[in-house]
């Protein structure tokens, strides 16, 4: 009775009460927004790569290397020599090695050049392969595969021609050498999507007549001489490479990072994921915090809410001491209300949540890539929601405390 | 004779941080079933002494007794649930929770006194006799309290006042608000009530002409000496 009392009175304060859940609504939707997004984001960067032991490059940051190679952020400093790949490639603990070629891109998207390995080897989401939607994995020097979002944003299918441009977002393309789409990778929600791949063996054909970076002029040399010439790769970018055994990776990664011939780096992937989180962990930990303060802001707004009704509702207090209620009534029934309105406010923001979700998927997916499932609450949600339930009841202490007070003087005796 | 259901010995009351300020009661004393009137102008203490008698303050000196049982010993909690059991109260006026139905707040004082609440059996029946005894339209019972006139709201405060049939009833001029022939009817449904329910009153009000319904009529000048600092 007395908790339907409760939610009557707070109907019949609808207007102040309905501010005062909307605000700790929209505040628990940010909270839990921000938690989504920031775990979607890890979730996704730690989907990105998997079943690969190494990732070698030439000597920089492991950060540096892990971004360029796997998430094609940021360039290359400097390439690995054929070489030197071979050696690395040659020896007995490397399972396998896929080289990678980075530097050219098609229009806004990077254009990736590497063997048939790649499409074996390469592993996200907990081991998933990539798989042709539409088409085949090249087969010919100027085919192409391309990943989803490339074809969805250019509006490519099978067959079509594309040129590839020198460097990135330049205007020199390589229009003597057109290439062919020969199949389109099922989206994978990882930057292999945004990716246009070649063989190693087209990045050196596209370079053929170029020196320094520029064309020389005058010279081009046609599809059927170059599909003539020796198109051994000079240098790689990047390789992943996988061991046979776990255990050979720490020495192998030593090896590589000792190698005499040449500066190389050799990184675990995990490893350098826990770096990149290290360094984006204090924006992460202050976006949080921020939007805590929110919940807290709301909360108080709350307080604040329930300290100008008590003058108010002296009466209405007056009333229940003098059906023999006790103070300490007066004292829970606020505290009551106030969880009443933290709950349902921390209900609307999951509501919100789901439906800002709803909304957001699509978009967050195509813009940034950036996959936030839509899944029942977290228990870790839940003690979100349980624990500004619980501020709320904490917070609204203050005004209770003082209404008990208020209670135990006033008596049933109002003057007013 | 019977035990009294209220009975003040020597009561002294000082309010706290008003030096100076002091209520005495030597001795008062209603029997069940009786009707008094207390006359007192506002500010002849008659507040305190309601709310003593009610034991939401506690006096300095002397006992309050009632039914038998002398509140003062008691801890605070006890005292409201002693409250709850034993006196039903009537305000001035603003007696309802405005967001409650009529019946709502009839049940209220059941939901603190649960000996009053067993005593009732059909609590909801009940309640709807006694609006209906109290000339309140049937359909009331399930009405918003504020939909109600001020009358009708005094008369469900009565209602509330006598459901489970407390010893005794206290009202506080709960006829100031109504007009002359509002006040008629009500008194007339209240005291066919109370004598129904062989309930005690003790009303408090500043109208001498009321006098005549009512057992006996005392005045606070006669019962009580209110002291107060000279500045």
């Amino acid at each position: 009775m007395i908790l339907r009392l409760a939610i009557a009175s707070l109907f019949a304060r609808a207007l102040t009460v309905g501010m005062t859940i909307l605000a700790i609504g929209l505040s628990v939707a940010l909270f839990l927004g921000v938690e989504k997004i920031r775990t979607g984001a890890k979730a996704s960067f730690a989907d990105t790569i998997s079943g690969t032991d190494l990732i070698v490059g030439a000597r920089s940051g492991s950060v540096q290397l892990l971004l360029y190679s796997v998430f094609r952020i940021g360039n290359a400093t400097n390439n690995v020599t054929w070489d030197s790949y071979l050696d690395i490639a040659g020896r007995s603990d490397v399972e396998w090695i896929v080289p990678i070629s980075l530097g050219d891109s098609h229009r806004q998207f990077r254009v990736m050049g590497t063997t048939q390995a790649f499409f074996e080897h390469y592993k996200y989401r907990q081991g998933r392969s990539l798989a042709v939607s539409d088409g085949v994995i090249m087969d010919d020097l100027f085919d192409t595969v391309i990943g989803a979002d490339v074809a969805a944003t250019l509006g490519y299918s099978v067959g079509d021609p594309i040129v590839v441009a020198h460097g990135l977002a330049s205007f020199t393309e390589h229009k003597d050498q057109p290439f062919r789409v020969s199949g389109i990778l099922d989206k994978t929600g990882t930057p292999v999507d945004r990716t246009v791949i070649v063989s190693m063996e087209a990045i050196e054909a596209i370079h053929v007549d170029w020196q320094n970076g520029a064309q020389v002029p005058g010279q081009s040399t046609p599809a059927d001489a170059i599909r003539q010439m020796d198109l051994t790769p000079k240098a790689v970018t990047a390789a992943l490479v996988g061991v046979d055994s776990p255990l050979q990776t720490f020495s192998l990664q030593r090896a590589i990072n000792e190698y005499g011939q040449e500066p190389l780096l050799a990184i675990l992937p995990g490893v350098a994921l826990q770096e990149l989180w290290g360094i984006v962990g204090i924006a992460e930990t202050a976006l949080l915090a921020v939007s805590a303060m929110v919940v807290v802001t709301a909360l108080i707004g709350m307080m604040a809410t329930i300290f100008s009704s008590l003058n108010e509702r002296r009466r209405e207090m007056a009333i229940f001491r003098a059906m023999g209620a006790r103070p300490v009534v007066i004292l829970a029934m606020l505290v009551l209300e106030a969880m009443v309105m933290a709950a349902v406010g921390a209900l609307l923001g999951l509501v919100l949540l789901y439906g800002g979700l709803v909304v957001a998927q699509p978009i967050l997916d195509s813009a940034f890539g950036l996959w936030l499932p839509i899944e029942a609450p977290s228990l870790r949600e839940a003690w979100v929601l349980l624990g500004v339930i619980c501020a709320g009841a904490i917070v609204s202490l203050v005004p209770a405390l003082r209404a008990y007070r208020m209670s135990v003087a006033d008596g049933m005796m109002v003057k007013t | 004779m019977p035990d009294p259901v209220l009975d003040i010995v020597d009561v002294a009351y000082r309010w706290p941080g008003r030096a100076g300020f002091s209520l005495t009661v030597p001795q008062l004393s209603i029997a069940p079933g009786e009707a008094v009137l207390l006359l007192g102008e506002s500010g002849s203490g008659k507040s305190t002494l309601l709310s003593l008698i009610c034991g939401t303050i506690l006096p300095d000196e002397g006992r309050v007794r009632i039914a038998g049982t002398d509140t003062t010993t008691l801890s605070g909690g006890a005292r409201d649930r002693f409250r709850a059991e034993q006196i039903g109260v009537i305000f001035q006026q603003f007696n309802l929770l405005p967001f409650g139905s009529v019946l709502d707040n009839i049940l209220l004082p059941l939901r603190f006194a649960p000996l009053r609440r067993n005593r009732v059996g059909s609590a909801v029946g009940e309640a709807t006799a006694l609006c209906a005894a109290l000339g309140l339209p049937p359909d009331a019972v399930s009405a918003k309290a504020t939909a109600l006139s001020v009358g009708q709201q005094q008369r469900v405060a009565v209602a509330r006042a006598l459901i489970g049939k407390p010893p005794l009833i206290i009202a506080d001029e709960p006829t100031s608000a109504l007009d002359a022939n509002s006040q008629a009817a009500f008194l007339d449904v209240m005291f066919a009530q109370i004598e129904t329910h062989n309930t005690a009153l003790l009303m408090v009000s500043h109208d001498p002409r009321l006098g005549a319904r009512f057992d006996r009529v005392i005045s606070m000048y006669d019962i009580a000496q209110v002291e107060r600092a000279v500045a």
